[in-house]
C-alpha cells in the first residue's frame, strides 16, 4: 500500500467492510446475498456520473443545496469567544438533513428495480425523507416507528401518512429506534424479492456505513467550500450531534485528513452518563459489542444484552452508534463528548432568542457543546457546527419540558 | 465421534428422520425450562437446540422475541444457560445440545472464555444467526478449533454461486430455513423445501435438516419425509409462553417427534 494512503483517515471501509475492528456484515444468512447485492450496484453507481448528475439535480432542485454556511453573530457575541457558524442543514426540504442519504439510496433502489421501500426511523426525519422521496418516485413506502415514538412525534407521523407512507408502530422492546430496527429487519427477510431497507444512519451492515456517509459527505464538502469562500480557511472546530452519526459522519468525513481542524461528536447525556444508565452515550458510556449487522460501541449490560437509551430527542435515542465513529474515537482522530437533556433544552431556547432559529433537539445537543467552549477560545477561532434538523417537530416535548401548557391560549405555564 | 455425528448415524441405522426441538433456555424460569429440557428426550427428541436469551433477536418472530423477554426478565444470561446444559448432561451423556442465539452475548463474554465454558458444560453445537461465513474468523473457526460443531443456516436466498461458501465451515449439520421470513411466520410446504434441500444434499455429505413454519405433527411428517430431520420450535415455546406444565409441553412434543418419525 502506497503511503499516501496509509496516511489517510478516508480510505475506510476495507474490504470486509470494516473500519479497523469495527462494523462488518453481521446478518443472518437470508440477509447476506442481498447485501452483497446491493454492494455490487452501490459500487458500480459511485463510479457512474449518470448516477451523481442525477443526485446533483434533485440536490439542486428538490432539497435546496447546497445548504447555507451562517455566521452567527449574536449567539458569537453573546458567548464572547469563538466565532461560530452553523451549517444549515435544517433549511433542506423536509427540515433536516436525512434526505440527503435518502435521495441516493432511493435511485440506487430504482436501478435495482426495487418497489417497495422500508425504513426505520426515531423521530421521524428519516421517515418523513423516505415518505417524501418515495411519494416522488411513486414507490410503495413502510415505516417503521417505536410506538413511544409515534407517540412523542406525531406531527411526523401525520407527515408521513400525508405523503403517502404506511406507518407501523413498533412495541417490541421499549419501542424507539432499536425497535424500529428489528422490526425492519424482520421485514425485509420476510420479502427479500422486492423490498430495499433504506437505512437511516451510517450504521448496519456493510456497505450501509460507508454508503450512508458518501450520501451524507456533501455537508462537509460543501462547508469545506463555503468556509473558503467566507473566511479564506478551514474552519479549527467542527462539531456535530450523534444518535447513530449520519449528520455527523457527513460533515466530518471530508476534513478527516485536515490535521489541523479539530473534530467533536456530541452524544446524548439524557439525563447524565453515569452507571443509571439513562443515557445514549455509547461512546462515552458503552463498550464494543455486535447488533444490528455491525460492530460497534453499545450500551450492554453484563451479559450482553442491549439496554434501552434514553434522551429527550427521538433521533439520538439509540444504543449504538456508526462503526466510523468507534474508530475514530480508538484512534483518537474525533473527540466524542456528551450533553445533557438540560444543557440541549438551554441551548434550544438560546438559539431561538439569539438567531432567530428554531433548531431541532438533536443539534441543540452539538450547540450546547459549542456553548461550553466557545467562550474560552479566541475570537479568531472558527467553529461551525451543524444545524442537521429544524425544531417545529420538537415543539410539543420542549413545552412539555418547559412546563409550557400549549392549550391555554394566554400561554401562561403550568404551575 | 461427537453425539451429534454419532446420533445421525444411529439415526441412519434405524432408518429414521431426526427431530430437533427448540426451547429458549430460562423460559419462564431457569427451573420450569430445565424440567422440559430434561424430559424432552424420553419425548423423541433427538436433538435439542437450546435458545439463549437476547434483546434484538431480529430474525425470530414475536413467540421467541417474547420468550426471550420472559427469560431475561426472570434473570437468565448466558453462563446460566450452560449451567442449564451443564446440569442436562449430568444424567443425559447421549443427547447432542446445539446453543442457538445471537453473537453479542458470546462476543461480551470473550470467544475464548465462551469456548471452553460450552465445552465444559456439555453443549455440541452452535448456531449463531448473525454470524454468515462472511465472519468465520469471529467464532466459526474458533469453535471448530475446540471441537464444538458450527452449524450453518442455508435459506432460500442462498443460490448454487453461495452455496459452497455456506457449506465449507459447516460441521454437525446443515439447518435449511424453509421460508424468507422470522421464526413462527408461514407454514413449510414439503413441495417447496423437497428440491432445495436435494440442492443442499448434493452438494454436501451432512445432514439437512429443515426449520422455521413447522407447527403441527402433520408438518413435521411432510417435511420430515423430504429431508433429515425437522425443527419445531415456536409451536413448542408457544405451549410454554401460554403456561402451559412441562409435562403438558412435553406430550405436545412428543405428537410432533411421532410425526417426524412416522416417515
Amino acid at each position: 500500500m502506497p503511503d499516501d494512503l496509509i496516511n489517510s483517515f478516508m480510505t475506510g471501509p476495507d474490504e470486509q467492510g470494516r473500519f479497523g475492528k469495527f462494523g462488518g456484515r453481521f446478518v443472518s444468512e437470508t440477509l447476506m446475498p442481498l447485501i452483497l447485492d446491493l454492494e455490487e450496484e452501490y459500487e458500480k453507481a459511485k463510479i457512474d456520473q449518470s448516477f451523481w448528475d442525477e443526485m446533483d439535480d434533485l440536490w439542486a432542485n428538490y432539497v435546496g443545496r447546497p445548504s447555507p454556511l451562517y455566521f452567527a453573530e449574536r449567539l458569537t457575541e453573546h458567548l464572547g469567544g469563538a466565532k461560530i457558524y452553523m451549517k444549515r442543514d435544517e433549511l433542506n426540504h423536509t427540515g433536516a438533513h436525512k434526505i440527503n442519504n435518502v435521495l441516493g439510496q432511493i435511485i440506487l433502489a430504482r436501478r435495482m428495480g426495487k418497489t417497495r421501500i422500508i425504513a426505520e426511523t426515531g423521530a421521524g426525519q428519516h421517515g418523513v425523507a423516505t415518505a417524501t422521496v418515495c411519494a416522488k418516485f411513486g414507490l410503495k413506502c413502510v415505516v417503521y416507528m417505536g410506538a413511544h415514538d409515534v407517540e412523542r412525534q406525531k406531527p411526523n407521523v401525520f407527515r408521513m401518512r400525508l405523503l403517502g407512507a404506511e406507518v407501523i408502530p413498533v412495541t417490541s422492546g421499549r419501542g424507539t429506534l432499536k425497535d424500529a430496527m428489528n422490526d425492519a429487519l424482520r421485514d425485509w427477510v420476510t420479502n427479500v424479492r422486492d423490498t430495499f431497507y433504506c437505512i437511516g444512519t451510517v450504521a448496519g451492515p456493510h456497505p450501509y456505513p460507508a454508503m450512508v456517509r458518501d450520501f451524507q459527505s456533501i455537508i462537509g464538502k460543501e462547508t469545506k467550500e463555503q468556509m473558503q469562500g467566507a473566511e479564506g480557511r478551514l474552519p479549527d472546530t467542527i462539531i456535530a450531534a450523534i444518535g447513530g452519526g449520519s449528520n455527523a459522519m457527513g460533515l466530518f468525513y471530508p476534513f478527516l485528513d485536515d490535521a489541523s481542524v479539530n473534530i467533536i461528536g456530541v452524544e446524548a447525556g439524557g439525563k447524565g452518563v453515569d452507571d443509571r444508565m439513562e443515557h445514549c452515550a455509547s461512546l462515552t458510556g458503552g463498550r464494543p459489542g455486535v447488533l444490528h449487522g455491525n460492530r460497534t460501541y453499545l450500551l450492554q449490560d453484563d451479559d450482553g444484552q442491549i439496554l434501552e437509551g434514553f434522551s429527550i430527542s427521538a433521533g439520538l435515542d439509540y444504543p449504538g452508534i456508526g462503526p466510523e465513529h468507534s474508530w475514530l474515537h480508538e484512534i483518537g482522530r474525533a473527540q466524542y463528548v456528551s450533553i445533557t437533556d438540560r444543557e440541549a433544552l438551554e441551548a434550544f431556547e438560546l438559539c431561538c432568542l439569539k438567531e432567530g432559529i428554531i433548531p431541532a433537539l438533536e443539534p441543540s445537543h452539538a450547540l450546547a457543546h459549542v456553548m461550553k467552549i466557545a467562550p474560552d477560545l479566541p475570537e479568531d477561532h472558527i467553529i461551525c457546527m451543524n444545524m442537521c434538523g429544524r425544531g417545529d417537530k420538537d415543539i410539543f416535548t420542549v413545552a412539555k419540558a418547559l412546563n409550557f401548557d400549549m392549550s391555554d391560549t394566554e400561554g401562561r405555564t403550568m404551575d | 465421534m461427537s453425539r451429534i455425528d454419532a446420533k445421525f448415524a444411529a439415526l441412519r441405522a434405524e432408518g429414521k428422520k431426526a427431530f430437533v426441538s427448540y426451547v429458549m433456555a430460562g423460559d419462564p424460569d431457569y427451573d420450569t425450562s430445565l424440567a422440559v429440557v430434561k424430559d424432552l428426550p424420553a419425548a423423541g427428541v433427538d436433538i435439542i437446540e437450546l435458545g439463549l436469551p437476547f434483546t434484538d433477536p431480529m430474525a425470530d418472530g414475536p413467540t421467541i422475541q417474547l420468550a426471550g423477554q420472559r427469560a431475561l426478565d426472570g434473570g437468565m444470561t448466558l453462563l446460566k444457560t450452560l449451567e442449564l446444559a451443564r446440569t442436562f448432561r449430568e444424567t443425559d451423556n447421549e443427547t447432542p445440545i446445539v446453543l442457538m442465539g445471537y453473537y453479542n452475548p458470546i462476543y461480551s463474554l470473550g470467544v475464548d472464555r465462551f469456548l471452553i465454558e460450552a465445552k465444559a458444560a456439555g453443549i455440541d453445537g452452535l448456531i449463531v444467526v448473525d454470524l454468515p461465513p462472511e465472519e468465520d474468523d469471529e467464532l466459526c473457526i474458533p469453535a471448530q478449533a475446540a471441537g464444538l460443531s458450527f452449524i450453518r443456516l442455508a435459506t432460500p436466498t442462498t443460490d448454487d454461486k453461495r452455496l459452497p461458501k455456506v457449506l465449507q465451515n459447516t460441521s454437525g449439520f446443515v439447518y435449511y430455513v424453509s421460508i424468507t421470513g422470522i421464526t413462527g411466520a408461514a407454514e413449510a410446504q414439503a413441495t417447496d423445501v423437497g428440491p432445495d434441500v436435494a440442492r443442499i444434499k448434493a452438494a454436501t455429505d451432512l445432514p439437512v435438516v429443515v426449520g422455521f413454519g413447522i407447527k403441527t405433527p402433520e408438518t413435521a411428517a411432510s417435511i420430515a419425509s423430504v429431508a433429515d430431520g425437522a425443527v419445531v420450535g415456536s409451536a413448542i415455546v408457544s405451549k410454554i409462553g401460554a403456561g402451559d406444565a412441562p409435562s403438558d409441553v412435553v406430550a405436545f412434543v412428543k405428537t410432533l417427534a411421532d410425526g417426524a418419525h412416522s416417515v
